[in-house]
């Protein structure tokens, strides 16, 4: 479909820019792994107490970075109006916005990669002991993160305060997302993991994923255009 | 391709939030003719272009654009436009050539580096510079990929936001020709400007803005002088 | 909206709470209970019990805000029609009013309840959440400049949906009502009546808030059209 074939145009011009210059992914994969630091220091060395808090700790990472890369990527955008010249191709506007999706999901995914081994390695934690349903939660959490953080960076690129609006608007809404992964990670990461419960949030992230990117393709023409 | 040779604008009105943009602008724009938006800050002009562009959705009022009579609607009409204006729309961290050859796959037109190597020496770009970042070209340099951008996909619609602002005179001069031939090949060209001098002699299309409504419109040539007067008389 | 609507609403609340207050307290049965020592037990909750009527009162319009905030802005983002965005932002202001009051009421309650000021049990965490949308919602329409109205749209109506996927994260229920039959069938028969009468007066109170903010909007809008038209006519300054 043509949609899919300008969409990733755009992904892929993303990425050329990102793979060429690295700006976004060195900084956020730094501060994600700062934070990573930071979580070690804040939390004492009992491994029981750690272990239930590598979930929280991973996802507060991803949460973080993740943000700022979307700003970051989203103020590429701005620079010299590019979004405009974006909105003014006859492609569908929608594909504009998987474009800048897809593009987002790889940047999130890559601080999650940094992140993920890191916890592991200087927590003691074997975050990869189950590592398909770990990464399937993650690859869920990413696409959700860029989804829904995709309509409302570009909703906002020409917003007062969109800087500080952008958090504010995101993080209330993405909180099942959050929950989600925060559960289905402890699951796999418990003593005895839970299959079940880890499936179940898996299955609720690929549902809330899916009528979020549905809602998306939907209303991101009405919210971008003024 | 549909090439647009009308522009029908009735009764635009724009409300951003508390503030009015625009109330009630109806205006005709015909292919091969340039039309001059001259007006104070805040008249309303960046957003009329907004509208005609597509990019603004008005809160009131119908724009229709017309191939040869029938209606052209949606993407096809974004194809047809051509937009140049104080910003580049252009990638810094991709090269010349790179710009354009996304734009031609987003217009599904030809992006070979022939064809976009044509389109670089139609604006004078030096060949050296043509593969490095853009966000090491100098301003004029900066201006030529631009004007380069816009007219790739051979626009018959082409909408200028204060194009002339930070060019030299030369350059200003340079650039007025260019959207004289453009205008004389056929297309449809629309120039958001203050500066009169560059304009003059070159349009033949006068429309003067204030506070969101049209309140002043003529077809006919214009010189400085003439520009100048009107402005004074109706842009207050 | 007809001008009898605010007047008749809100003299319907105040008399519904003028009548409401009189059933709680002095006609709704008080809940203790007496220990084996045949003393009363210290920790039921007397007076705190009554809070419930005030708090479910309010508890309600918090999911009916988000529903018809969503809904409303939907409408809007089609036909860019003011009026839908002030019935989308009236009822988001109103019910962050309405959703501190659930919140406030039922941290007291749950400090005489359960000892604890706060607890992250279902109904409490949803409330919480839906609340922090709402007030998500308030910023951005404060703090967004001309574009406010469409990017809270976005909010609100990203909001409404993000409402089944907080039910449903939110698990196991140990807040009064759980279960199928809901909160009504659970109370003692003398306490029905009361309950109606407060939950009534807090509908008309809700709709009077609303209904006035809405009209407080349009009027402000419609000085600023006046003042625009007069302006352009040359006849204010």
């Amino acid at each position: 479909m043509a949609v899919l074939r300008h969409a990733a145009l755009v992904a892929w011009k993303d990425l050329r820019i990102e793979l060429r210059s690295r700006e976004i992914i060195y900084t956020m994969a730094f501060f994600g792994a700062l934070l990573v630091v930071i979580f070690t220091f804040a939390f004492p060395q009992d491994a029981r107490a750690v272990r239930g808090a590598i979930p929280g700790m991973l996802w507060v990472a991803i949460a973080f970075t993740g943000t700022i890369g979307l700003g970051r990527a989203f103020d590429r955008e701005r620079e010299n109006d590019t979004m405009r010249a974006l909105l003014l191709a006859p492609v569908p506007r929608l594909a504009v916005f998987l474009g800048k999706a897809v593009a987002t999901a790889f940047l999130v995914l890559a601080v999650a990669a940094v992140c993920a081994p890191l916890l592991a390695l200087f927590l003691g934690v074997p975050l990869f002991a189950h590592p398909l349903p770990m990464i399937l939660i993650v690859v869920l959490g990413a696409i959700g993160i860029a989804v829904i953080g995709s309509v409302f960076a570009a909703t906002l690129l020409k917003v007062r305060s969109r800087d500080v609006l952008l958090p504010v608007i995101l993080y209330p809404l993405l909180v099942p997302l959050f929950v989600a992964g925060t559960k289905c990670t402890a699951a796999l990461v418990a003593e005895i993991p839970n299959f079940d419960n880890a499936w179940y949030w898996i299955q609720f992230l690929g549902i809330y994923d899916a009528a979020f990117l549905v809602l998306s393709i939907w209303v991101f023409e009405s919210l971008v255009i003024e | 391709m549909t090439a647009l040779d009308q522009v029908q604008i009735r009764k635009i009105a724009k409300r951003y939030g508390h503030e009015r943009a625009l109330a009630g602008v109806t205006l005709d724009l015909t292919a091969r003719s340039m039309c001059a938006v001259l007006g104070h800050n805040g008249a309303g002009k960046t957003t009329l272009l907004g509208v005609v562009s597509t990019l603004v959705r008005p809160t009131g009022g119908t724009v229709a654009y017309r191939a040869q009579g029938s209606l052209v609607t949606g993407a096809e009409v974004r194809r047809e436009i051509g937009m140049l204006a104080h910003a580049s729309l252009c990638y810094g961290d991709l090269s010349a050539r790179e710009n354009l050859a996304l734009t031609a796959g987003l217009y599904g037109i030809d992006g070979s580096p022939t064809a976009v190597d044509a389109a670089l020496d139609r604006v004078g770009l030096d060949r050296k510079a043509r593969d490095r970042q853009a966000r090491t070209y100098s301003r004029g340099m900066v201006q030529r990929l631009a004007l380069a951008r816009a007219l790739l996909t051979r626009p018959s619609l082409l909408l200028l936001d204060e194009p002339f602002t930070g060019l030299d005179r030369d350059g200003a001069i340079a650039l007025g020709e260019q959207l004289g031939a453009l205008r004389d090949a056929g297309a449809i060209v629309v120039v958001v400007t203050h500066d009169l001098e560059a304009i003059a002699g070159r349009t033949d299309h006068v429309a003067i803005l204030r506070r969101g409504q049209l309140v002043f419109e003529e077809r006919g040539t214009y010189t400085y002088e003439q520009l100048k007067t009107v402005y004074h008389r109706h842009a207050n | 909206m007809k001008k009898i609507a605010v007047p008749l609403f809100a003299v319907l609340a105040a008399i519904g709470l003028a009548v409401s207050v009189y059933l709680v307290f002095f006609a709704a049965p008080l809940e203790y209970s007496f220990n084996e020592a045949n003393r009363l037990n210290g920790s039921s909750l007397f007076f705190n019990q009554k809070i419930m009527y005030f708090h479910v009162g309010h508890a309600f319009w918090l999911f009916v805000a988000v529903f018809v905030s969503g809904a409303s802005s939907i409408v809007f983002l089609r036909t860019r029609n003011p009026r839908w965005d002030d019935i989308a932002a009236a009822s988001v202001d109103v019910a962050v009013a309405f959703g501190a009051v659930v919140l406030i009421t039922g941290s007291i309650w749950a400090k005489a309840a359960w000892d604890v000021w706060w607890q992250w049990e279902p109904r409490l965490t949803m409330s919480l959440l839906l609340w922090l949308v709402l007030v998500g919602y308030v910023l951005v329409r404060k703090f967004a400049g001309p574009s406010a109205d469409r990017v809270a749209a976005g909010m609100a109506i990203f909001g409404m949906v993000g409402v089944p996927f907080i039910y449903k994260m939110v698990g196991q229920d140990s807040h009064p009502g759980a279960g199928t039959q809901g909160v009504v069938a659970t109370l003692p028969p003398g306490e029905r009546g009361p309950f109606w009468v407060s939950v009534g007066s807090f509908l008309c109170w809700y709709l009077a808030l609303v209904i006035s903010r809405v009209q407080s909007t349009r009027a402000e809008r419609e000085v600023r059209e006046l003042r625009e038209r007069g302006l352009d006519l040359g006849v204010l300054q």
